[in-house]
């Protein structure tokens, strides 16, 4: 039996959460106070994926930068990855909070979503 | 001059809140000032998620959760909103003076509440010794040339205090493709939340060196390296674990001071450690009638706790304005 022990970084609590495991198979998750931290624990040691909130250069626009995010966490390995698909991004139209401006953006069913809004 | 029944000053997060509270709570002429072009304050250049987890249940940006409340703050037309309006004087009877573009206005207040956010400490204030080339700057001033500018300060960078803008920017400054050769904080324990200890600084290995401070910059016009020093429980230098690290950015990331000079000016009793106003209760100043909310009154972690407590100081407000009818 081995303990991982990790900090959940869904919300500011930050929990010290531990996972009792068995071979590889998780027995028991603890420490975490609420159930979105028992779901990040098994993501995290299985497959670990973070939301990538970054902004993408205009032009053209009243504005210099756009600030935008994954509308879903994507692999934690591919945000350097992702980060240099993000730099040949140029905004060119107006666009509003929630538009999609890259689809399937690194993985299938995952956007990159405008969350700035600058014309309404 | 004109008379307003209540002038909020700063359309953060904090001065928004307020003023949607303050008109919950009847109040039907505020002015809200704001020195930038646009609302939203510092949430505008955190395009990081972290926010809304408490009041909209949602994980979102700093953008997002702007937009949220500003679109509530536009909803209303009893908040009259003024751009580009810069504060520069106030007086204790309540008498503001601002500055917009090409002219100077007086408003005199019956009711005012200050939502100034704060300034960042910068190097000079902690003493960092060696010489002063560019390429100094507060993780925050960092944050927003990158974010609203689209320019990249440096490309290997040394970040000094574990406080949470300089974890951030840690993070912000790998995704852009710059080396963060280190934090280093002087206490044993990081001062930020510890998500950002997981999703800034291990998730890129970064090293963050506790207990340790830097002891010299170097660097003719541009930073070139800085010395790293173990120092002991009193801060005092421990001889002999100094160590070079070469880079051309450093980012200042030791805490916040709230800009609470107005007020000070109008004859508020100002805590001088803190320069935070002297209170007894949430919100309110030495003088009846001025409040203050979000960062100017006392420095927060989480925006959420923000709008929360500023709705108080716009729920104060209104009771203050009923009493003097």
């Amino acid at each position: 039996m081995t303990k991982k022990n990790i900090i959940c970084i869904e919300c500011p609590q930050g929990c010290h959460i531990t996972l009792d495991m068995e071979e590889n198979k998780v027995m028991k998750i603890s420490g975490n106070k609420c159930p979105k931290g028992e779901k990040y624990a098994l993501s995290e040691i299985k497959n670990p994926t973070r939301v990538l909130a970054t902004s993408v250069a205009a032009e053209g626009m009243p504005f210099k930068m756009l600030a935008v995010k994954t509308d879903k966490p994507i692999p934690k390995a591919d945000l350097i990855r992702a980060m240099r698909k993000v730099k040949k991004i140029r905004v060119k139209k107006p666009v509003h909070v929630g538009e999609i401006i890259a689809s399937n953006f690194m993985k299938p069913g995952v956007n990159l979503v405008v969350t700035r809004e600058f014309f309404k | 001059m004109r008379e307003r029944d209540l002038v909020i000053v700063g359309a953060g997060p904090a001065g928004m809140a307020a003023a949607t509270a303050a008109h919950e709570n009847g109040v039907k002429d505020i002015l809200l000032l704001e020195r930038d072009q646009y609302l939203g304050g510092i949430l505008n250049q955190c395009i990081h998620t972290g926010f809304g987890h408490v009041y909209f249940k949602e994980i979102l940006t700093g953008p997002e959760y702007a937009a949220r409340v500003i679109e509530k703050v536009k909803s209303i037309k009893d908040i009259e909103i003024s751009l580009r309006s810069f504060a520069v004087r106030l007086t204790g009877d309540k008498v503001l003076t601002y500055l917009k573009p090409g002219k100077m206005e007086r408003v005199k207040a019956k009711a005012l509440i200050m939502a100034t956010g704060c300034r960042e400490r910068t190097r000079e204030m902690i003493h960092i010794a060696g010489t002063r080339p560019a390429g100094i700057f507060p993780a925050g001033l960092a944050q927003k040339l990158i974010n609203i500018e689209g320019l990249i300060p440096g490309k290997e960078v040394v970040i000094v205090g574990s406080g949470d803008i300089g974890l951030i920017m840690a993070r912000r400054f790998t995704f852009e493709g710059a080396k963060v050769k280190c934090v280093v904080e002087i206490e044993a324990k990081s001062k930020g939340l510890v998500r950002n200890i997981v999703q800034c600084i291990e998730d890129f290995g970064i090293p963050m060196y506790f207990k340790h401070k830097i002891a010299k910059i170097y660097g003719k016009h541009r930073v070139e390296a800085v010395d790293v020093v173990r120092v002991d429980d009193k801060f005092n230098e421990i001889s002999g674990t100094k160590f070079e690290i070469k880079c051309d950015t450093i980012l200042i990331s030791v805490g916040l001071i709230p800009e609470n000079e107005l007020i000070e000016a109008a004859g508020c009793e100002m805590d001088r450690k803190t320069n935070s106003p002297v209170s007894k209760e949430l919100n309110k100043t030495s003088i009846p009638g001025i409040f203050a909310c979000g960062n100017s009154f006392k420095v927060y972690d989480v925006a959420d706790s923000v709008s929360r407590d500023s709705a108080v100081a716009g729920r104060l407000a209104a009771e203050y304005l009923r009493g003097l009818q």
